[in-house]
């Protein structure tokens, strides 16, 4: 191991982690919001959105981020729409995520039984007041975990960024691979550096995760019993 | 129609997709102040029956009016309806993310725009009526399920509707926190509520009734009054209903 040459490299990561976390970031805000148009198409049963809407989620779940992103950046210039490296990525990230997020709406309305909608509307709610008051806090927060799960995995997805010619972790990575052959500082470098920008998400996430479940439901895990 | 009906049903039929009639041709009415216990076996509709009147299930034919207003014509919003039409349900159903006072305020504050220190108020008065002052920044989760069903009593309530509909309100409870909350529904009966019940509590039944109908698949097959209906019911299928209730009976 080099250690000077891990020193001064050290630089560069941070730059190209915080290009990555940013990106990460704007696609996991489209990714939630993608999600959350999608949960209001199924729930309103929007004709026609609706349908659309669950195309899109079989397209985006059953294609690898690495596809969409060549789509994007090789496939749209040929009609003429010429996206730049940063605009495919956050695209493509929200593209995929936004599939991700809406299957954990889902879940979490599928886990709100329908006598609460019910108990809404027999007191005179609208339905919209009823999904925003009574359906989507409850679901929302039964699907904490798995929207934790999800931002996860999108920063993980980060990783096929440098396809489309982003500087990004792994492309700095292979950069200097190649230009130094030093193969094992510069792949423990980006095995570092993605545990910084994942760990502190996962802890939040936990944290948030045990806070909101207890201070809303106090809802004793039925298999930990705790 | 007379003035003093405040709920009148024609002719009411309801049936599932594919499934025989739920509800069969019944005729019905109420007058403000009275209490009608609905009393049959299970499946016999009764559910139902109430869910019509509140608009939650489509009916398949017949009218319901209240307050001579026909409801299903679809004049009126339906949430203007539902609002004199409050409804307790067997499991609570109160909002588990909201507490107390916070479930009981949603709906004067959201629906009807009530001011928010004078809806305060009168939700601490009416939780301190059923015995819940304590409880008021409680989450659902904390109380016991007499505690539960007392407040969903007062959600209800706080809606001041016109009828109350109380579906098996004690049938999810422990014995011991049953008498809790059908005090509070004789003690509603006494200010003069006008409340339609199914409950399988005898006991109750005949304290609080002004009428009792019977239904049986799906129809109404029996009207008196508690005290007739009681001793002596009139229809085969309403003594053995009612045998049911007398363990001795049985040895
Ligand atoms: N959503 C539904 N679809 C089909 N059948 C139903 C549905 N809900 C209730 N039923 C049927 O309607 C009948 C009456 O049910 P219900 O009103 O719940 O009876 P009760 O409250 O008197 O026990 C039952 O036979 C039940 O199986
Ligand atoms: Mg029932």
């Amino acid at each position: 191991m080099d250690i000077e040459f891990i020193r001064e490299s050290i630089p560069l990561y941070a730059e190209a982690a915080v290009l990555t976390l940013r990106l990460a970031l704007l696609g996991i805000l489209g990714s939630g919001a993608i999600g959350f148009i999608c949960c209001l198409l199924r729930t309103f049963r929007v004709p026609v959105l609706k349908q659309a809407a669950e195309v899109y989620i079989e397209l985006s779940r059953n294609t690898p981020l690495l596809v969409q992103l060549f789509f994007l950046y090789f496939g749209l210039p040929r009609i003429g729409v010429v996206l730049s490296s940063e605009v495919c990525a956050v695209v493509g990230l929200s593209f995929l995520g936004g599939s991700y997020m809406a299957e954990a709406f889902r879940s979490g309305m599928e886990a709100v039984p329908v006598s609460q909608g019910e108990a809404g509307l027999s007191l005179g709610m609208s339905r919209h007041q009823v999904f925003f008051y009574i359906l989507l806090p409850q679901a929302a927060a039964t699907s904490i975990p798995v929207f934790g799960a999800n931002i996860i995995f999108l920063i993980k997805e980060t990783s096929v960024f440098s396809a489309v010619a982003l500087a990004d972790l792994v492309f700095v990575a292979k950069d200097f691979i190649g230009m130094t052959y030093r193969t094992d500082e510069a792949l423990l470098l980006l095995v570092i550096f993605y545990l910084i920008l994942i760990l502190p998400v996962s802890a939040v996430c936990a944290l948030i995760e045990r806070r909101v479940r207890y201070a809303q439901f106090g809802n004793r895990s039925i298999v930990s019993g705790e | 129609m007379k003035e003093k009906q405040i709920l009148q049903i024609e002719h009411l039929e309801k049936s599932y997709d594919g499934h025989p009639s739920v509800l069969r041709d019944i005729n019905f009415s109420m007058e403000k102040g009275e209490v009608v216990v609905v009393l049959g076996p299970s499946g016999c509709g009764k559910s139902t029956f109430l869910r019509c009147i509140n608009l939650l299930e489509p009916v398949s034919g017949g009218r319901i009016y209240l307050n001579g207003q026909d409801i299903l014509s679809g004049q009126k919003e339906s949430s203007r309806i539902r609002q004199e039409i409050g409804m307790v349900f067997q499991n609570y159903e109160l909002f588990p993310h909201m507490t107390i006072l916070e479930n009981v305020m949603l709906a004067p504050l959201l629906v009807q725009k009530r001011d928010r220190k004078q809806t305060v108020e009168e939700a601490g008065e009416l939780l301190a009526r059923v015995g819940l002052s304590e409880k008021q920044t409680s989450y659902p989760r904390q109380l016991s399920g007499g505690q539960k069903q007392r407040a969903a009593i007062v959600r209800a309530l706080m809606m001041r509707p016109k009828v109350l509909l109380l579906d098996e309100i004690t049938a999810a409870l422990d014995p011991e926190m049953v008498r809790e909350v059908l005090q509070v529904v004789l003690e509603l009966a006494r200010d003069g509520m006008t409340m339609l019940i199914v409950t399988h509590e005898m006991e109750f039944a005949r304290a609080v009734a002004d009428r009792v109908i019977f239904m049986d698949k799906g129809a109404i097959v029996e009207e008196q009054k508690p005290e007739d209906f009681f001793s002596c019911p009139k229809t085969d299928r309403a003594k053995r209903f009612l045998n049911m209730f007398h363990y001795e009976a049985l040895g």
